[in-house]
């Protein structure tokens, strides 16, 4: 009988006989009865659950703060955790990221505080000297109802001026080189299998086998289906340990992103060949859903307001699929078919995303639209990629989130701009060409009208950014560039 | 040592920056709520069936599936209720489980027990309920428009508003809304109930109202109030939401323990707590006011129409303040207000910090705003033109003589400190030279009556223990959800004491120890049990320096307690050696203490009186910018001056007021409720619902507290902080406006809705310009 293996509190602790689909906060506040975590949601949004993993990095360790709620159990199959109970010393000394809290008045009902104490604690491991903008981001998945936040602000502003800790790093290593399978993770559990094989060839065939089988990678959708939709997921293969899947490859014409690298991963191996996508990826969901979510299921999932994929049909990527020993590339945009729906035939998955190296000559904007800054899925993803030639338009890709059932370019109007000068006249029949591109829906998010109109003038701004006369700079066009 | 006594007397005194007495168990994961309680054995969980109709009758219910679903120990309807099928406040309206009818989606029609929480869920979703629609009332309009009231229309009239809008120089009428707001308390509603000897009950509940929870669940089971204990250490956020809808889950989870005699736990999902409980409540303003051209106002007409939901719950109240607030700071000389509470079959809305009081304070500033742009004025001078004033116009629309204003000179504060002049002219410069982005820039003040409007709330008690090791136990009929009412009161009884905080320990509210509580709400929180806490300690404090002047000679009244040591007719002894001799000779060493806010009166009729003990004034400066091609926005800077009278806790009282600020610019930007044309609420989990967050608060962000003592004699002259700094935000709604207005010369009054969503603003940007053209 297989177990799984994982440190906690400087001890291995194996666990066996458990539903696959226990999360990990199920886990630490039922099971153990450590009931620090919090639940507040169940669904990653607020993170009061959050609690960080380390993992070997080459020498050392990196960590990373996820949400427990919708994190399954056996996914931390040899790897380290910490919740905040970890963090106090043996002889009551608060961790400095505690005692920060209590000295600037970061807490007050203190329900969201232990959540915000543990991204503090992957930031404070991370960053020695954080400034607000990182701040932001590092806790931009932790909600509070009732500081204000900046008091929070205040306490990581400080936290690094606390005498540091011991930490047991070597010893933790050693602990997690210990972890090593030389086998694949395999669990039965009454009628649920879970199975973590360590090799591309091993998942292949796996999937083969078990077409029914639902792939798990980060699991921040999947997380949901079982904690709000209540879905049984009989047969779960984790891809999240096979080793060809972890990999970026660079090559020249190309950057090459394995199915189980992590949004977090993927997109900083990404931000120096598009800084123009790093608004968007800053607000792609929370650090800890971009630490445990990887940038290939996000495509795989294929839902219509996504952000990466209107960003990644842009620039025309590709996909790799891989089907038992058969493997094929698609367009990105061919993989949707319909309303979550896929090209994917039985037993196929998406093994990478290929994403071609930037052109010198396109000018790309990714505009992102939603109520909240942080962490909100958008009423509008635009994307807009555009060679010039002169003043005229040779060649132009335009791909939007939100506004149909799937990721799609706005073909009507790319064909219009084709060879027209790129002045304000053809700005004014393009957006009316946007229109008839799209159908969107009315939603909690947005009205199919403001849908329609925004899209329209995105593409305004975007003509704005990038026209040949006096085009305007991001804080002219873009209230979240201006830092005042 | 002598550092160390110093150091005593500055954590001791008032005014003194305290931590939170919790934070170190918060840091540390160590604060236990509710369902951190380990659980007795036999512990079940519920979960509840909920309606899918908006209004309808239910014809069959068919629970065969749910009953026969892995795991399920009972399945409980309304017929399972040994007593009363109510759980309202006020009015009995509020089934605790829906019995033959539907009222909104989302109403709990039975309740699911299972052997863990999961497979109750499971089993709840397997129902099959057969109803018979009817016709459903989804929006204010309409129910207005059919006058589907939850209570009778409330009235107030002074003066003649009709005769002194003709008079006025000029008229202006117009119509506008401000959306509700999820309380989004971080900690979901539980209760856990176990069952006791002799037909009696101990609950858990994480509620504002611990008495009104003791008296639901007896009415529920029909026993008495002395069969139920309600214990409440700590909630996760409260905000309103845990006052009286707290008691429909205290009541199904109670119910369930009394039939099965096991203890029972409710801990709703998010998604459930967001469809089944209620929220802020929305309003929608019809107004007419006459003005002269320097901006003064002669007269002024309003219909309030607040959305109640399916029942009255707190809605009463909830509008009585409005009607109360819509005066904000000014004085209003002939007015008449007309309130509804609008029926709807939606969730009953409920208490919300602020309470009706920042709707109806919103009203009056969006029609000050409407004025300033009609004349071209910045609204401000309006604003302090029509500022009460400490002579003639100082009396209220409801008759209560403002005795306390100092609005005029915190503004006039905040004006230079904030150098509100020179941004005028520099986003106006800014917004001449941008074409897609512009700047608005707006200063909103704040008046905030405090008491609760039912004058018998008004009351508190508290038990001080000392023991004879010198450690002090204070238990008070308070709640303690995160606004640091436990540190003040402690800090209240240490200072009384001589003693540092440490040596005072708060305990959980409960109803076997102080009874008859009221809830805490309505910013009392802080007044009430501090001066009841205090009036305990001082009894154990004067019988001590009776004992000491006794035994060491002196006089009684000249005993000195300060920094943990008691100073007597030129001995000095510790507290704990006088204690244990006060001991030893039979002295009582605990005492209780009570309080009653005096001089209240309202009748309820006229609305007329004077409601409120005092007011708190506040007054922020903000400054946003905005795309005029997305609507999107951002908070650039807030400044924020605020009375919290003679601080208690300064820490305390500034997270209270950046709190506020940011919990009020959500629900008048990015909150966003939304109901489907089935009446189904689509907003039920963070992932649709948004909160602010990290980012939302602006980089520069200066919070002050206006220097100020309190005239009445409350709790060390301070002032109550938890509601009223959530009016401060208007300022950056207010700002929105004024920066899409810029499109139009200042002189066009933008038709922004709240919330202002990015669709709002570019909305309202779009009409503007329509007008324009």
């Amino acid at each position: 009988m297989d177990s799984i293996r994982f440190i906690l509190d400087g001890a291995v602790t194996e666990v066996d006989e458990v539903e696959p689909t226990r999360t990990v906060l199920q886990y630490l506040r039922e099971d153990l009865r450590r009931v620090g975590s919090k639940e507040g949601c169940a669904e990653g949004d607020c993170g009061a659950c959050t609690v960080v993993v380390a993992e070997l990095d080459g020498e050392g360790l990196r960590y990373r703060a996820i949400n427990a709620c919708i994190q399954f159990l056996p996914t931390l199959d040899g790897k380290a955790l910490f919740t905040v109970e970890s963090l106090k010393a043996a002889d009551g000394t608060l961790h400095p990221v505690q005692q920060s809290l209590v000295d600037y008045h970061g807490s007050q009902c203190g329900f969201c505080t232990p959540g915000f104490v543990m991204s503090m604690f992957a930031l404070y491991l991370e960053n020695r000297s954080p400034g607000r903008a990182e701040i932001d981001d590092a806790l931009s998945g932790n909600l509070c109802r009732c500081t204000g936040y900046r008091p929070i602000v205040d306490a990581c502003l400080h936290m690094h001026e606390y005498p540091a800790p011991d930490d047991n790093e070597k010893r933790l290593i050693a602990q997690l080189r210990g972890l090593d399978r030389k086998q694949g993770l395999s669990l039965v559990h009454g009628l649920s299998n879970y199975h973590a094989p360590l090799t591309l060839d091993e998942l292949a065939n796996l999937y083969q086998q078990h077409p029914d089988a639902r792939i798990l990678a980060g699991g921040t959708d999947v997380g949901l289906w079982v904690t709000k939709q209540l879905q049984e997921l009989p047969t779960i293969i984790y891809l999240g340990n096979v080793a060809e899947l972890r990999q970026v490859r660079a090559a020249t014409d190309a950057i090459e992103i394995g199915a189980a690298v992590t949004l977090t991963d993927a997109f900083a191996a990404l931000q120096p060949h598009y800084p123009e996508f790093d608004e968007m990826f800053r607000r792609f969901a929370s650090v800890p859903v971009r630490n445990a979510g990887t940038l290939v299921g996000n495509i795989a999932n294929g839902s219509p307001i996504g952000d990466s994929m209107p960003a990644l049909i842009a620039i025309d990527a590709r996909v790799r699929l891989r089907c038992g020993q058969d493997s094929r590339e698609l367009a990105l945009e061919e993989l949707y078919l319909d309303y979550m729906q896929n090209a994917l035939r039985p037993g196929e998955f998406v093994e990478a995303v290929v994403i071609p190296s930037p052109r010198a000559d396109v000018q790309l904007r990714c505009y992102k639209l939603s109520k909240r800054f942080d962490q909100d899925i958008s009423a509008v993803c635009a994307v807009f990629a555009l060679r010039l030639d002169g003043d005229e338009v040779a060649d132009v890709r335009i791909a939007l989130g939100g506004m149909a059932a799937i990721p799609k370019r706005a073909r009507q109007t790319e064909d219009y701009l084709r060879g027209e000068p790129w002045n304000e006249f053809t700005l004014v029949t393009a957006g009316q060409k946007l229109a008839a591109d799209f159908t969107p829906l009315s939603d909690m998010r947005a009205s199919a009208d403001y849908r329609g109109r925004v899209t329209a003038n995105l593409l305004h701004r975007f003509y704005l950014e990038t026209r040949s006369n006096e085009p305007l700079a991001p804080t002219a066009v873009n209230v979240f560039a201006v830092n005042e | 040592m002598e550092d160390r006594v110093k150091q005593q007397a500055r954590e001791t005194a008032p005014g003194t920056a305290v931590p939170h007495e919790s934070a170190a168990l918060h840091v540390a994961g160590e604060a236990t709520y509710v369902d951190d309680i380990p659980e007795l054995a036999g512990t079940c969980f519920i979960a509840l069936g909920l309606s899918d109709q908006a209004h309808a009758d239910i014809k069959a219910l068919d629970l065969d599936a749910v009953r026969a679903a892995p795991g399920v120990v009972a399945v409980i309807t309304a017929a399972d209720i040994p007593g009363a099928n109510d759980c309202g406040p006020i009015v009995a309206d509020d089934p605790i489980l829906a019995d033959g009818l539907v009222q909104y989606v989302g109403q709990p029609v039975f309740a699911v027990v299972a052997d863990s929480q999961t497979a109750a869920r499971k089993a709840a979703r397997l129902a099959s309920i057969d109803y018979a629609p009817r016709p459903a009332v989804l929006d204010i309009g309409s129910g207005k428009q059919q006058q589907s009231w939850v209570l009778p229309p409330m009235q107030l009239r002074r003066g003649d508003a009709k005769l002194a809008m003709t008079q006025a120089q000029y008229r202006m009428k117009g119509e506008f809304e401000v959306g509700g707001q999820e309380q989004f308390y971080l900690e979901g509603q539980i209760s856990y109930v176990a069952p006791k000897e002799d037909g009696c009950f101990h609950l858990w509940c994480s509620t504002q109202h611990p008495t009104e929870m003791q008296h639901v669940v007896a009415h529920a089971l029909g026993i008495d109030f002395n069969q139920v204990v309600v214990e409440m250490r700590r909630m996760g956020g409260g905000f309103g939401g845990k006052e009286s809808q707290s008691a429909i889950f205290a009541c199904i989870a109670a119910v369930a323990a009394c039939r099965l005699r096991r203890p029972i736990k409710l801990r709703l999902d998010r998604d459930d707590d967001m469809m089944v409980t209620g929220k802020r409540h929305g309003f929608q303003f019809d107004y007419e006011v006459g003005y002269d051209d320097d901006g003064m106002i002669r007269g002024a007409r309003i219909d309030m129409a607040a959305q109640a939901g399916f029942s009255a719950d707190l809605t009463g109240p909830v509008v009585t303040r409005a009607v109360c607030h819509f005066d904000n700071a000014y004085y209003l000389a002939d007015v008449a207000i007309d309130a509804y509470s609008v029926k709807t079959n939606t969730q009953s809305n409920t208490a919300f910090r602020g309470f009706g009081g920042p709707q109806g304070a919103f009203a009056i500033e969006y029609i000050i705003d409407n004025i300033a742009r009609e004349l071209g004025k910045d609204p401000q001078e309006v604003r302090k033109l029509n500022f009460y004033d400490n002579d003639f116009r100082n009396t209220t629309p409801y008759g209560q003589i403002v005795e306390d204003n100092v609005i005029q000179e915190l503004v006039t504060e905040l004006e230079q400190t904030s150098e509100y002049s020179a941004r005028r002219a520099a986003v106006a410069a800014f917004n001449r030279n941008s074409p897609v982005l512009r700047k608005g820039l707006a200063l909103t003040p704040v008046k905030f009556g405090i008491s609760f409007n039912v004058v018998h709330f008004n009351q508190a008690g508290a038990l001080v223990h000392v023991y004879t090791d010198g450690s002090v136990l204070v238990n008070h009929g308070g709640t303690e959800m995160g606004q640091g009412l436990h540190t003040k009161v402690s800090q209240v009884v240490a200072l009384e004491l001589g003693l540092d905080i440490a040596q005072v320990r708060a305990t959980a509210n409960d109803t076997s120890k102080v009874a008859n509580t009221s809830a805490t709400a309505a910013s009392t929180g802080s007044d009430l049990n501090g001066k009841a806490a205090q009036d305990a300690a001082r009894q154990i404090r004067e019988r001590l320096a009776g004992f000491a002047a006794e035994r060491y000679g002196g006089c009684a009244a000249e005993v000195v307690f300060e920094n943990g040591m008691v100073h007597c007719g030129g001995s000095t002894v510790s507290f704990p050696e006088l204690v244990l001799q006060a001991y030893e000779n039979r002295v009582q060493l605990w005492s209780d203490g009570f309080y009653k806010t005096p001089g209240l009166n309202w009748d309820r009729d006229q609305m007329q009186g004077s409601p409120f003990y005092y007011f708190a004034y506040g007054a922020a400066v903000s400054e946003v910018i905005i795309d005029t091609l997305t609507g999107e926005f951002k908070l650039l800077r807030a400044d924020i001056l605020h009375d919290a009278g003679n601080s208690i806790n300064p820490a305390i009282d500034i997270g209270q007021v950046e709190g506020a600020f940011i919990q009020g610019m959500g629900w008048l930007t990015s909150e966003e409720l939304c109901w489907n044309e089935q009446g189904r609420l689509t907003t039920h989990a963070p992932s649709t619902y948004k909160i602010p967050t990290i980012t939302d608060c602006p980089t520069r962000f200066d919070t002050r507290l206006y220097q100020n003592q309190n005239v009445k004699d409350t709790i060390l002259r301070s002032k109550a902080v938890g509601e009223p700094p959530l009016l401060l935000p208007f300022s950056v709604f207010f700002a929105i406006r004024d920066a899409i207005a810029s499109l139009a010369d200042n002189r066009i009054n933008p038709p922004l809705r709240a919330p202002a969503t990015p669709e709002a603003i570019l909305d309202a940007i779009e009409a503007l310009r329509a007008e324009v053209a």
